[in-house]
Formats: C-alpha cells, sequence, structure tokens
C-alpha cells in the first residue's frame, strides 16, 4: 500500500500546498507559565507543545545526587486528548525513549558541571499531536531553559526531514509520516554547528543523507531566526 | 572588531560576544570561550567597560551563593543544633546555634524553635560555601539577625545588580526618595522599614517597576519622577 498514496501533487506540491523544502507556519512564546521557573509554547502546523523548566535545585530523593554536577531530569509526556484517539495518559514505551534521547540532547548544551548536586527538571506536555512533536518539544525546552536563566551553550532548533513519494521534503506532518518512506528528525546548536539529535526512521541512500540534512539545516536556520524573536519579544514589551 | 556587540544590547544564549586575544573578560558563568570565541550562555545585557573589558548581566536566573554575600533568609526547619534556611539558591543554608546564641549551646537544656522559629526571616551572611557542602550562614555582623519589623519584597535574583544601580546610585535615589530604610540580599529578597506603611508601599512598587524594566534605560530618572507621583497620589508630598 505504502507509496501507492499520493502526497505530492503534479505542480511538486505537498498535501497541505506546501512547496517540498518549506515549514509549516510557527509560532513561539516565551514565560506562558507564572509557577515555573522557565516556560515556553511551540507551534508547528497543528503541532503544539508546551515546556516548563524547574531549577536547578535540591534532588530528592537523596540517593539520585551526583557530586560533581547536576542531574538533568526530562519528561516528554503527550496528554490523553494530543491524538485523534485518546491516548492513555501513562508513559508508553515510545514516551520513555523520547526522554531520553531528549534528556540527552538537552545534557550536551546545559553546563551542568557548574550547579554540582542539584537537578534541573524539564516537562514538555505535547498538547496537539501532528508530526515532529520531539523536535518541536526540544525547541520549547530549550527556549524554557533559556528563559530560566540556565547557562547553556547554545539555544536547540530543530526539524525532521522525510520523504515522500521518493522526494526529500522539510517539516513532515502526520500524513507524510505515516505514509512516507523515511522520517529523520535532526536538532542542533546552531551557532556552534554541532548536531545534537538525530534519528533515522526508514531506509534513505548516502546521498540523500547528506541532502536531508542539508535540507534541515536550512529549515533549522529559520526556525532559530524565529527562537530568538520569540526571546527578544519579552523584552520588547517592557 | 574584537568585541561584536553593543553596551547594554541584549544578548542570546549561542551569541558570538567577541574574538581576538585583547578582550578582557571576567570570570563567569554568563560567558563560556571556545578557542578565542567567547559566547554568551544566558539571556542578559551586554556590559563593556573601557572599550575592551567584557562581561553579561544575566536578565533571567536564580541565586547561586557565594561566600560573604549579604542574603535574607527564611527558616524552613530546624534541627538539634542548627537550622535550615531557605536562601532562594539550589542549596539550602545551614545556621548553626552556637552562631546565633554567641555562647555554648546545649540542645537538652534549650530549645531552637524559642531563638528563630519556622517561616522567621533572618539577615544573614555566607560565612562558608564550596561545592561539595551546603553554604554555611552567619549572623555575626553589624545589622544581622532576626527580622522583626518592615516589609519584604522579592524579586528576581539577577535583577538586583540594576536595583542598587553604580555604585549604589538607584537604591540611594529610591531611599532618599521614599525616606526608607532598605536592606537588599543578594538573593533577591529585599528588606524595607519606612516612617509609616504607606512608604513603604511607594518603595515597594518603585522597586517592582525597576524589576519589570530592568533592561531599559534611563531608569533612575523616571523611578524617580515615579516615586514622586505615587507620594503626591497619597498625599504625602505636595
Amino acid at each position: 500500500m505504502i507509496g501507492k498514496i499520493k502526497l505530492i501533487d503534479e505542480n511538486g506540491l505537498r498535501v497541505d500546498g506546501r512547496k517540498p523544502g518549506e515549514l509549516r507556519p510557527v509560532k513561539m512564546e516565551v514565560g506562558v507559565l507564572k509557577n515555573a521557573d522557565g516556560s515556553a509554547y511551540v507551534e508547528q502546523g497543528n503541532t503544539r507543545v508546551l515546556a516548563a523548566v524547574y531549577g536547578p535545585r535540591e534532588i530528592h530523593p537523596k540517593h539520585l545526587t551526583l557530586p560533581d554536577r547536576a542531574i538533568l531530569r526530562t519528561r516528554y509526556h503527550m496528554v490523553p486528548y494530543s491524538t485523534d484517539e485518546r491516548k492513555s495518559p501513562a508513559p508508553t514505551r515510545r514516551e520513555i525513549e523520547l526522554s531520553k534521547v531528549i534528556r540527552e540532547a538537552l545534557e550536551s548544551v546545559i553546563f551542568v558541571e557548574l550547579y554540582p548536586r542539584t537537578t534541573i527538571d524539564v516537562f514538555i506536555e505535547v498538547i496537539q499531536a501532528d508530526a515532529g512533536t520531539r523536535t518541536a518539544g526540544l525547541m520549547a525546552a530549550s527556549l524554557a531553559l533559556a528563559d530560566a536563566g540556565i547557562p547553556m551553550r547554545d539555544l536547540i532548533a530543530a526539524v525532521a526531514v522525510g520523504k515522500v513519494n521518493g522526494t526529500l521534503v522539510l517539516d513532515i506532518n502526520q500524513v507524510e509520516d505515516e505514509f512516507g518512506e523515511a522520517d529523520m528528525p535532526i536538532a542542533m546548536m546552531p551557532n556552534l554547528g554541532e548536531i545534537v539529535l538525530l534519528q533515522l526512521n526508514g531506509v534513505l541512500t548516502e546521498e540523500e543523507f547528506y541532502e536531508a540534512l542539508k535540507l534541515a539545516q536550512k529549515g533549522i536556520v529559520q526556525l532559530y531566526e524565529i527562537e530568538k524573536q520569540a526571546l527578544m519579544r519579552k523584552y520588547c514589551l517592557g | 572588531m574584537p568585541i561584536l556587540v553593543q553596551h547594554r544590547q541584549i544578548v542570546l544564549p549561542g551569541q558570538l560576544l567577541a574574538e581576538g586575544k585583547d578582550v578582557e573578560v571576567k570570570a563567569q558563568h554568563t560567558i563560556y570561550r571556545v578557542g578565542d570565541k567567547y559566547y554568551s550562555s544566558v539571556i542578559g545585557l551586554a556590559d563593556i567597560q573601557e572599550g575592551k573589558k567584557l562581561s553579561v548581566i544575566a536578565l533571567e536566573g536564580f541565586y547561586f551563593p557565594k561566600v560573604d554575600d549579604i542574603v535574607i533568609g527564611m527558616i524552613v526547619d530546624t534541627g538539634l543544633t542548627s537550622w535550615t534556611v531557605d536562601i532562594r539558591s539550589p542549596y539550602l543554608a545551614i545556621l548553626h546555634a552556637s552562631d546565633v546564641l554567641n555562647k555554648p549551646f546545649n540542645p537538652l537544656k534549650d530549645n531552637l524553635r524559642r531563638h528563630l522559629d519556622i517561616g522567621d526571616l533572618v539577615l544573614s551572611k555566607i560565612s562558608q560555601f564550596d561545592r561539595t557542602r551546603n553554604p554555611v550562614l552567619t549572623v555575626k555582623g553589624k545589622g544581622l539577625g532576626k527580622i522583626t519589623k518592615g516589609v519584604i519584597v522579592e524579586i528576581v535574583p539577577s535583577r538586583v545588580p540594576r536595583v542598587i544601580g553604580r555604585r549604589g546610585s538607584m537604591i540611594n535615589m529610591v531611599k532618599e526618595e521614599t525616606k526608607c530604610q532598605i536592606t537588599i540580599g543578594l538573593n533577591g529578597r529585599i528588606w524595607i522599614i519606612g516612617p509609616t506603611p504607606v512608604h513603604e508601599e511607594v518603595a515597594v512598587l518603585a522597586i517592582k517597576k525597576i524589576e519589570r524594566e530592568t533592561h531599559t534605560s534611563g531608569l533612575t530618572d523616571r523611578v524617580k519622577m515615579f516615586i514622586r507621583e505615587e507620594l503626591r497620589k497619597r498625599g504625602l508630598t505636595k
């Protein structure tokens, strides 16, 4: 069945009318929650994600303490109404795995060695899912960390590249993810040019891989600008 | 040009600040170095002195303890021979009984709650702190000890330097205009004693205004006008 569904029309446009190298409309906001030390909201097309950061603070339970650095605890979670069929609120295998990869990406960005014996807690809630939730979640988390004033090497900008009907497309949505041939989320520290997360689901040839990487970088540069604007906006109204 | 940002410009995490060897950078958490490039690690204001001394003043963030800092702590627990004190930092502080009582202390005969109870506020100084142990406080010193009158305002700790101003210009102006005694805890708790509760109220409003408008320029004059206006509204001056 896969491949028979037409995801790109005669004019080269995708199911939602975008060109292959085009991002979905993006909206970002910083400091949306009052009780968290830092927070952010990211919207990419129909994907909506909220992130909250607490810390650095004392660790409970105490035995998790590390003497030379802060620990990072990350929860990626999808709310029951985020998908078209109710999702059980209990963490699934997928959510536990995504929490881990997101945590590892964030650990490479934060200066954890500055705050020994403490914890930094990051909560990412997916409110509405339409593919690309881990990349949107990572961006929301990095904005929330910056909002909390936690020293970090750079902001994280992230986007997924997919292959549908043999064409590489940027920032895939749910339909393209389900019926396409490949899905490759990439997260970077754009200013330093370092990749902090890269996963690939499906098959790409070597040439396609490098081309996809280039396409993702193009999107990441745009997203990075939007992130910076979102942070600046907080100080322009005051 | 070695320094790539303007004085008082808002900088973001990952932003390149300066390049080259002839830049003087104060060692701090808000700037990090890769090779001979300096980057900001937080949202902050760039501060350039004498055209070459570069630093970043964080706009968001928590209080990180430093020996000799004056802080206002809140008692959260009493032990047999010491109190546990919240100083709004990633670590809880310790205040020893012998330090407060100034005489040998016998836990069998005396109960610590009779001296300082949970919820009490103490103006104190950090006497010891390193990365391996929690900070230790002392109340030995002029004016230090339990706070029994006045009001406390809490602000974001990273904005305390702005409330003080250059060589105390801002805080001295607020003291003079509102006729209040003001003591600043570097952890973002500010203690105000005024001739009347109305004077205290105006001082609180002024400090909140400074906190809100930290990143703007010409703030001292605006706050001065603001205090005079508020005092007039309350019928304290003509």
